[in-house]
């Protein structure tokens, strides 16, 4: 009885809430991130490619629907046809789609050949799924650590809790401990998981892998700009799939080799020149 | 054409037909029934049931994602809503609902007097009510029921309460009730068609069916094995998909959509064939390129075989294999726009009106061409890399399974019943469900396009604040969806029990068998076979 009430209070004030915030939020977002990685510019602009086809070709189509519905309208005393084919029409209607997609296919097969490559690549880090979190290692470097849902998030998320998401910064998309990388060198990582299959998105370097016990994937990305970006996890893992973020603070070479140096050998000075480093 | 109502015909004192007695009285008629049209209705009534225990699950969903933060369901219960809405959807509601469409109108369009196994297709319905309650039992089971997702992917699958055995034996019969009721269809089609009724003469209906029930046949096995496999995986030591004893996890992935992509199309396919059996209707025109219809729902059929893999673009397939399956995946939009361009020349100098039936499938046409063209994009693997388990791929299957295959059943609902009761229903009533079911239809998927590409992945309870606003709109949509389907309810029982009457032809000037018999529909029908010219 008190949980309903509750939960009505909940929502009543959370409809007043969500009505006032709307302009305040303004997240309305539409579209596909362009991202920092070439890979992710490359999702982008197919995604825009096939977008503006499936635009193009839906004017055509709906247009010709619309004009049938206005046009041959029996109470505008349309009187009906009786063809039933027209062998030139059906030939085009089917050409002309499989030349699109013959088009699509053309350019899509370099960009998928080109995401297959890790040749060359700098460093390697290797990334396994755990229900409910990550482990990032460095490969060579004999460093790894956890990370998790940050325990702002964590506290708020609990079913029933009085804190407001839209208090907390970073709502669900923070860690206690962000994976860091360097800026313009291309990173192998390798995927796979400890118990039930998870997967590794970060919408910004458009990488999205299965992680999966037994096996180990490859991939690779290259971060253009430094920054932070946010992901989380993407494939169903449990109860608390939807409270594995990842976050992943992208920073110049220097700093990042700094940084490692710093979690490698925890000596108060430079423990603490990591943690100024870590702040900004 | 005979048109004789053969009720009348034989129902004179004296003669010696035993089976041509009407329904028998009481419950016992629908228990022991092997009358396809009792059947038909048993199969549809029970998909609208099972429409509103499915809706149900989907307003929770919706209400817990009605903004950020947990407030009324922890989220072990939230995935087994997703898991169960999904399950009891597809397996509980559209596949019965055509095949009550089937049940009642195979006959009656080739011209034969039943079913061709009558008490194999009492059996197949019987099984479903069974199936789906022991499916819903395991809500009440210590664990909970099924929570990994309706693609049942293992590990996750097997971290399963007691209610694990009792899903994966509820999903075997659900894939029983299908196989007998595809036989049936199958071998009714083959066998029973009237005299002149060739292959290339049967309604485009009969024929999505046909290529459905064999689709089936080859499908549902492939799903049982696989969730047998799960079974011995959990009780019996066996480790397919195991990988600590030398098993593949991934191996269920291509198992479960060898059989997941045949089945979306086992779901649209009888969609099709309402729809191309209304749109003439209703322009008073003949279905344009019948011929090429048929083509074109063989080859979605056999393609549908060789692209499962679109599914798993990212698990980590080699190159080819990636390749392979992109190209494919783009094959299977050419048959289908040959389908959307064939109903749209159609209509093309028509003569149209726009009674309820033809305004679902209008909106079918369009809708389910949205899920097309975002069909087309996942199908681009590079980009699918983004959209992959994210909401965009929950908007584009929905597109294609509620306004396309659900409309596509309404449709069909609106242009029947009139057949099935011998009464027109409410033809304004009907006109308000439609706009409200269209509007609030695209309020509820639309916005599920932005919230996939900002980043929202799917199947979690909870989620940032950047995606709170669309989360806001769907959830309005989603209700006012549920709420127009109590007046779809309400409009089909007000039918049942009376209105105008119906006369055997209902619309004006419409084509097929079916509307040469009388409204409603004798219980027997075409005892002696129509021949057709
Ligand atoms: C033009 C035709 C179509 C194409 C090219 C197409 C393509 C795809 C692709 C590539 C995916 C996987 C997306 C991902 O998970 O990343 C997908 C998912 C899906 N499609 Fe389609 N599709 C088409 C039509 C249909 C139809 C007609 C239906 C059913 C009526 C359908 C139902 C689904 C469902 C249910 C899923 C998601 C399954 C899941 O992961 O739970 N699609 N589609
Ligand atoms: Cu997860
Ligand atoms: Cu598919």
């Amino acid at each position: 009885m008190h949980r309903v009430a509750t939960n009505a209070r909940h929502l009543l004030t959370g409809l007043a809430l969500g009505v006032l915030a709307f302009p305040a939020q303004a997240a309305w977002t539409l579209n596909m991130t362009q991202g920092v990685t070439s890979t992710a510019q490359e999702a982008y602009d197919l995604h825009m490619l096939v977008f503006w086809i499936c635009t193009i070709v839906g004017i055509g189509v709906f247009g010709s629907m619309i004009y049938a519905i206005v046009v041959f309208r029996k109470s505008k005393g349309a009187v009906p046809a009786t063809f039933s084919h027209n062998t030139n029409a059906e030939i085009i209607w089917t050409v002309i789609p499989t030349l699109i997609l013959f088009y699509l296919g053309y350019v899509t097969a370099p960009a998928l050949i080109r995401i297959d490559d890790t040749r060359n690549s700098e460093m390697t880090l290797k990334i396994t799924g755990y229900q409910w979190k990550w482990q990032y290692e460095y490969v060579g470097q004999d460093y790894s650590f956890f990370s998790t849902l940050a325990a702002s998030s964590n506290a708020a998320r609990q079913l029933g809790s009085d804190i407001a998401p839209a208090s907390v910064e970073n709502y669900l998309r923070d860690v206690d401990k962000p994976l860091v990388v360097p800026v313009g060198v291309k990173i192998r990582y390798l995927l796979t998981a400890n118990d039930v299959l998870h997967a590794w998105w970060v919408p910004a370097f458009s990488v999205k892998r299965d992680a999966i016990p037994g096996y180990v994937n490859e991939g690779w990305f290259k971060v253009d700009k430094a920054g932070v970006y946010r992901g989380q996890c993407a494939e169903l893992c449990g109860k608390d799939h939807g409270f594995m973020p990842i976050v992943v603070r992208a920073v110049p070479r220097a700093e990042f080799d700094a940084w490692l140096a710093a979690q490698k050998s925890p000596s108060p000075a430079v423990a603490v020149a990591s943690a100024a480093v870590a702040a900004n | 054409m005979s048109t004789q109502n053969h009720d009348q015909v034989h129902d004179h004192p004296g003669h010696s037909h035993e089976e041509h007695h009407g329904p028998a009285k009481g419950l016992t008629r629908w228990l022991f029934t092997t009358n396809h049209k009792d059947i038909g209705t048993l199969y549809l009534l029970f998909a609208l049931v099972m429409l509103f225990v499915g809706g149900a699950m989907a307003m929770v969903i919706r209400l817990e994602l009605f903004q950020p933060g947990l407030q009324f369901v922890n989220p072990d219960f939230y995935n087994q809503m997703t898991t169960m809405h999904a399950l009891i959807m597809i397996f509980g509601m559209i596949m019965p609902a055509f095949v009550g469409f089937a049940n009642w109108m195979i006959p009656l369009m080739i011209g034969a007097p039943d079913m061709a196994l009558p008490r194999l297709n009492n059996w197949s319905f019987w099984i479903l009510p069974f199936a789906v309650g022991i499916l819903l039992s395991t809500l009440f089971m210590d664990g909970g029921g099924p929570a990994g997702g309706w693609t049942l992917y293992p590990p996750l699958s097997l971290q399963a309460g007691n209610g694990f055995p009792f899903t994966i034996f509820a999903i075997h019969l659900l894939g029983m009730s299908s196989i007998l009721g595809s036989i049936n269809i199958i071998v009714t089609i083959m066998n029973m068609r009237a005299p002149g009724m060739s292959l290339l003469k049967m309604p485009l209906f009969v024929w999505t069916w046909l290529i459905t029930a064999y689709l089936l046949i080859a499908a549902m096995p492939v799903l049982a094995g696989g969730v047998t496999m799960l079974l011995t995986d959990q009780f019996f030591g066996t480790t397919f998909f195991q990988a600590a004893g030398g098993g593949d996890p991934v191996l269920f992935q291509h198992i479960f959509w060898f059989f997941g992509h045949p089945e979306v199309y086992i779901i649209i396919l009888p969609a099709f064939g309402i729809v191309s059996q209304i749109i003439p209707t209703f322009s008073r025109k003949p279905l344009f390129g019948y011929a090429a219809m048929v083509y074109a729902t063989a080859s979605i059929g056999f393609l549908s075989f060789i692209v499962w893999a679109h599914h798993m673009f990212t698990v980590g397939m080699p190159l080819a294999g990636e390749m392979f399956f992109m190209l494919s995946t783009m094959l299977i939009a050419i048959p289908t726009a040959v389908k959307v361009f064939n109903w749209t020349a159609t209509m093309w100098r028509g003569s149209l009106t726009f009674e309820t039936p033809m305004l679902f499938a209008l909106a079918f046409l369009f809708l389910f061409t949205i899920g097309g063209f975002s069909g087309l994009m996942l199908a681009i693997a590079p980009a699918d890399f983004q959209y992959h388990d994210t909401y965009f791929v929950v908007a584009h299957f929905h597109y294609v399974l509620v306004p396309g295959a659900l409309f596509g059943a309404i449709a069909g609902a609106y242009f029947w019943l009139p057949k099935w009761t011998g009464h027109r229903y409410d033809e304004p009533l009907g006109k308000i469900h439609f706009w409200l079911s269209a509007i609030s239809v695209n309020v509820t998927f639309f916005p599920q396009h932005f919230l996939g590409l900002a980043g929202m992945p799917r199947r979690i309870p909870d989620y940032a604040t950047q995606f709170a606003d669309w989360n806001m709109v769907s959830s309005i949509g989603a209700f006012g969806f549920g709420l127009s389907q109590v007046l779809f309810a309400f409009i089909v029982f007000k039918t049942i029990r009376g209105g105008a009457k119906a006369t055997a032809e209902v619309w004006d000037q419409a084509e097929g068998l079916e509307w040469t018999v009388p409204s409603p529909a004798p219980y027997h029908t075409f005892d002696e076979a129509p021949v057709v010219k």
